[in-house]
């Protein structure tokens, strides 16, 4: 088995009585997705914000490729090829579409900002954002104001922002929240996709397109993962019934 | 041309004529008005790159302006009186040169930024607006107490120091230098907008979550808007001081960082040219106002409550019509 | 330096620092409650000041004088509250903080033209001049004393009102969540109106009470603004308890250090040098103990969240 890109071990993270984490540990294999699902107020967000740095964990660690990142800030963690799409869209809304994916452009070029020739003039800046806002049917928008666009486009602009990054792993909050089934549908043909350039760890409610998807699941109950396994081995775990998908499944 | 681009330019156009008619029929102290109005749109225009393109909203830009101005005394008083600043560890001199000042000005400046920078932008909203005001007045009760340069009787320049190759005492050869480097700032300040840092400093201010995704620290992006800010209101300070051969503690003054804040919302938030459009408006009114009553201030300040409550948009929200993108 | 001027100074330390409590507790009360920042908050000082002035000139009564500056400013709060200020709630910091320096422009401006540019002065009272003789047969000022007291009697009664009172309890879940607050049917505007007045009257009260030792003269009350501002940052915003702590802090060590530092400097540096020296650091004292609190704790000292 090859070394997973992306590992959690023994996270634990609490605010106050509650415990939003405990004990998680999962990992993210090359080539795959892994979907963590679970009940609102499940521990998803927290978890999602120590992996990518938002949150420290109480006890635990989290490897990126191959690397202890526990300490590492946000930023450090996204040099190294983590990309991250919000729950929440975190966009410039008053920019334009092609501004935000430039923006990624940016992050991933690495190296000073300049000070005076114009971002959008650049050719490799402007054919990265480009390429990812074709890949993600944004292009026609590229001179759209972000606030203008719907919670779908602004999602798919959120996925393209993280293409931008080149990176080596995905983690995406919920990206079909907000999409149409049409959306919703091609959304879930692309991330199909994507997971051969690089795994994606995947939060969404939407079930249809998350047994579609996953190669692996997590179930999160309470801040502990009571299962994990590929979508024949969580439908048939009687825990995993009686605890969440009950009717669902 | 957008509506905007038009009335930028008919701002700058409006800007030069003044001063040549006024020296065309030998008014000297129009030229002198249009002078303060160049300097003190460019400390504007210093403080707009932190407060409108960062969204720092620094109540102590006074400490910059006055760093400026008293980089300009202090030198300008050792030349006059030949005296060294320093011997030891080796030999400062005086100055009366311009070029010289201004380095001096921006490069204290930009310091005394980054220090303050770096401790204030620990914190953010209303945190940051109180404590860039506390460190102005730390900087003003300092001027006052400190004796060597005057005081709180501040310092005099007995003639306005030189630039090579003009006149400086001449009012509208010193309003050219002053209008050349308010267009240089006014220029650079569009160029940085658009360019890689200003297009991350903008996404820092609507989405600080998204820049740090990125692999971006908001930090050290506000931090060095902040100090290109506080160099910029530096130079204006250096110029200003020049323009009344004095410097004072009032340079540093809470009230100065207000008035340079004023400017900005009296020609519009977000628009580049706003600081010129607010410091024509500022002085307009200081000068007509301030003849008919003494107390225009009033009228000022229900000026500004009216813009800030019913017009955000400033001088050029008016003309120009809502906000578009750029580019 | 004699322990009898240091004892006395500390004193004059605790009555200046009550004095900026007063003003950092409306504000902090605004912040926390209101979530705005209000610059003109100096110019409710005062006008506290100015009414106390002109009803002591007119009647000779110091207690009615206080009680004037009380109403005034409370008044004065309410006005600008109903005028001004309640359009500010939802506004960002920036329309706030410019909204209320014009309020600044136009108070300070206002009092020139009714009161003229000189400067006002205010009597202490026959019944609180002379001095007290403390325990060590220390000499100091029966006003200044007064001030103590009165300062701490008025923290004692806010942290009452706080923690015990309807008032309090509205106030404090106004704090934590607006909608809450409205959802529970209070008046929630007629609540904000009460806590400004409430911050202007204590601000009012801190002017006449210092107007009696300085002078009463337009611009008073932006330095102390200022201060006030320092006291909040040092104590956390929202907290009645940091605005205290806070207070007392920036008075002690603003007396102190224009006391110490120059004996400080006397032990390596001639007489006038560290004079000098020492008094221009004492002057920057208050704002290195802010950057020191700040590289500590960026929220205050008894700061919570943003």
């Amino acid at each position: 088995m090859t070394d997973p890109v992306l590992a959690t071990h023994g996270l634990t993270k609490s605010f106050g009585a509650v415990r939003a984490s405990e004990d998680v540990s999962l990992d993210l294999r090359p080539g795959e997705i892994h979907a963590v699902i679970g009940p609102n107020g499940a521990g998803k967000s927290t978890l999602i914000a120590q992996i990518c740095g938002g949150l420290t964990p109480d006890a635990g660690r989290i490897e990126f490729l191959g690397r202890d990142v526990t300490a590492q800030p946000t930023r450090a963690r996204a040099r190294m090829g983590l990309a991250r799409t919000f729950q929440i869209s975190a966009l410039a809304m008053e920019d334009t579409v092609l501004q935000n994916a430039t923006l990624g452009a940016l992050g991933a070029r690495g190296g000073a900002l300049g000070l005076l020739r114009p971002a959008l003039s650049q050719r490799d800046l402007h054919d990265t954002a480009m390429t990812a806002l074709e890949r993600v049917g944004l292009a026609d928008h590229a001179a759209t104001i972000t606030a203008e666009l719907s919670h779908g486009q602004r999602r798919q602009l959120e996925v393209a922002v993280a293409l931008t990054l080149r990176p080596r792993a995905f983690v995406m909050d919920e990206p079909m929240a907000g999409m149409g089934t049409e959306g919703s549908r091609r959304m879930t043909g692309f991330l199909d996709g994507l997971r051969d350039e690089a795994p994606i760890l995947l939060v969404e409610h939407d079930m249809d397109a998350v047994f579609a998807l996953a190669d692996r699941l997590s179930v999160l109950v309470y801040g502990r993962i009571i299962a994990t396994g590929t979508v024949e081995e969580i439908r048939a775990n009687r825990d995993v019934r009686t605890a969440y998908l009950g009717d669902e499944a | 041309m957008t509506r905007e681009k038009i009335i930028n330019t008919a701002l700058l156009l409006g800007l030069l004529a003044v001063p040549a008619w006024a020296w065309a029929v030998d008014e000297p102290f129009t030229i002198t008005l249009a002078t303060r109005v160049a300097i003190l749109a460019l400390a504007g225009v210093g403080l707009n790159i932190a407060l409108g393109l960062g969204g720092l909203v620094s109540l102590g830009h006074a400490a910059f302006f006055g760093i400026g101005g008293y980089a300009m005394g202090i030198l300008a008083s050792h030349a006059q009186s030949y005296t060294p600043l320093m011997e030891t560890p080796f030999l400062i001199e005086g100055t009366k040169s311009m070029p010289v000042i201004w380095l001096t000005a921006l490069f204290a400046a930009a310091l005394a930024a980054l220090v303050i920078g770096a401790l204030s932008l620990r914190t953010s909203g209303v945190y940051f607006i109180m404590i860039t005001l506390a460190f102005g007045q730390m900087l003003y009760f300092f001027s006052i107490s400190w004796p060597a340069y005057g005081g709180e009787d501040g310092l005099s320049i007995y003639v306005r120091n030189g630039f090579p190759g003009l006149n400086t005492l001449d009012p509208i050869q010193f309003f050219a230098i002053c209008f050349a480097l308010l267009a240089g700032a006014l220029w650079f300040n569009a160029r940085l907008a658009r360019a890689p840092f200003g297009l991350a400093l903008n996404a820092a201010r609507q989405s600080p979550a998204r820049v740090e995704t990125i692999g971006l620290s908001p930090f050290r992006l506000r931090l060095a808007a902040f100090v290109i800010s506080g160099a910029i209101t530096g130079l204006a300070g250096a110029l200003f001081a020049d323009l009344n051969r004095f410097v004072s503690p009032t340079m540093f003054s809470w009230q100065m960082s207000g008035e340079i804040m004023v400017f900005i919302i009296l020609g519009g938030v977000g628009r580049l040219y706003g600081p010129v459009a607010g410091a024509a408006l500022f002085i307009t009114l200081e000068h007509l106002l301030g003849g008919l009553s003494e107390f225009w201030l009033i009228w000022l300040g229900l000026l500004l409550l009216l813009v800030v409550l019913f017009a955000r948009g400033g001088v050029i929200g008016l003309l120009a019509g809502r906000q578009v993108a750029h580019d | 330096m004699t322990p009898l001027l240091f004892i006395e100074q500390v004193l004059n330390g605790l009555q200046f620092g009550v004095m900026l409590f007063l003003m950092a507790a409306g504000l902090t009360l605004v912040f926390g409650v209101m979530g705005l920042i209000n610059l003109a908050h100096g110019s409710l000082y005062m006008v506290g000041a100015f009414a106390a002035a002109a009803v002591a000139g007119a009647t000779g009564s110091f207690l009615l004088a206080l009680a004037a500056a009380l109403a005034a400013a409370a008044a004065a709060g309410a006005l600008v509250e109903l005028l001004v200020i309640r359009r500010l709630y939802d506004r960002d910091h920036l329309d706030q903080v410019l909204a209320t320096f014009a309020l600044i422009l136009i108070f300070s401006e206002g009092t020139r033209w009714i009161f003229g540019s000189f400067p006002l002065f205010l009597d202490i009272p026959d019944w609180l001049s002379g001095t007290v003789t403390l325990p060590g047969g220390i000499e100091y000022s029966l006003y200044r004393l007064a001030i103590i007291g009165l300062g701490l009697a008025i923290a004692a009664g806010l942290f009452w009102l706080i923690s015990r009172t309807r008032l309090g309890i509205r106030i404090r879940a106004g704090e934590s969540d607006r909608e809450m607050i409205a959802a529970l049917g209070v008046d929630i505007s007629r609540l904000y109106t009460i806590v400004f007045a409430l911050g202007a009257a204590l601000a009012g009260l801190a002017g006449a009470m210092v107007g009696a030792i300085q002078s009463v003269q337009v611009g008073m009350g932006e330095p102390v603004l200022i201060l006030a501002f320092v006291v909040i940052v040092i104590g956390g915003i929202g907290s009645i308890k940091g605005a205290l702590i806070g207070a007392l802090l920036v008075g002690l060590t603003d007396t102190l250090g224009g006391l110490l530092l120059p004996e400080f400097f006397k032990l390596f540096m001639d007489t006038s040098a560290a004079t000098s020296t020492g008094s221009a650091l004492a002057s920057m004292l208050i704002y290195i103990l802010m950057a020191i609190v700040l590289v500590w704790r960026p929220r205050g000292l008894f700061g919570g969240a943003a």
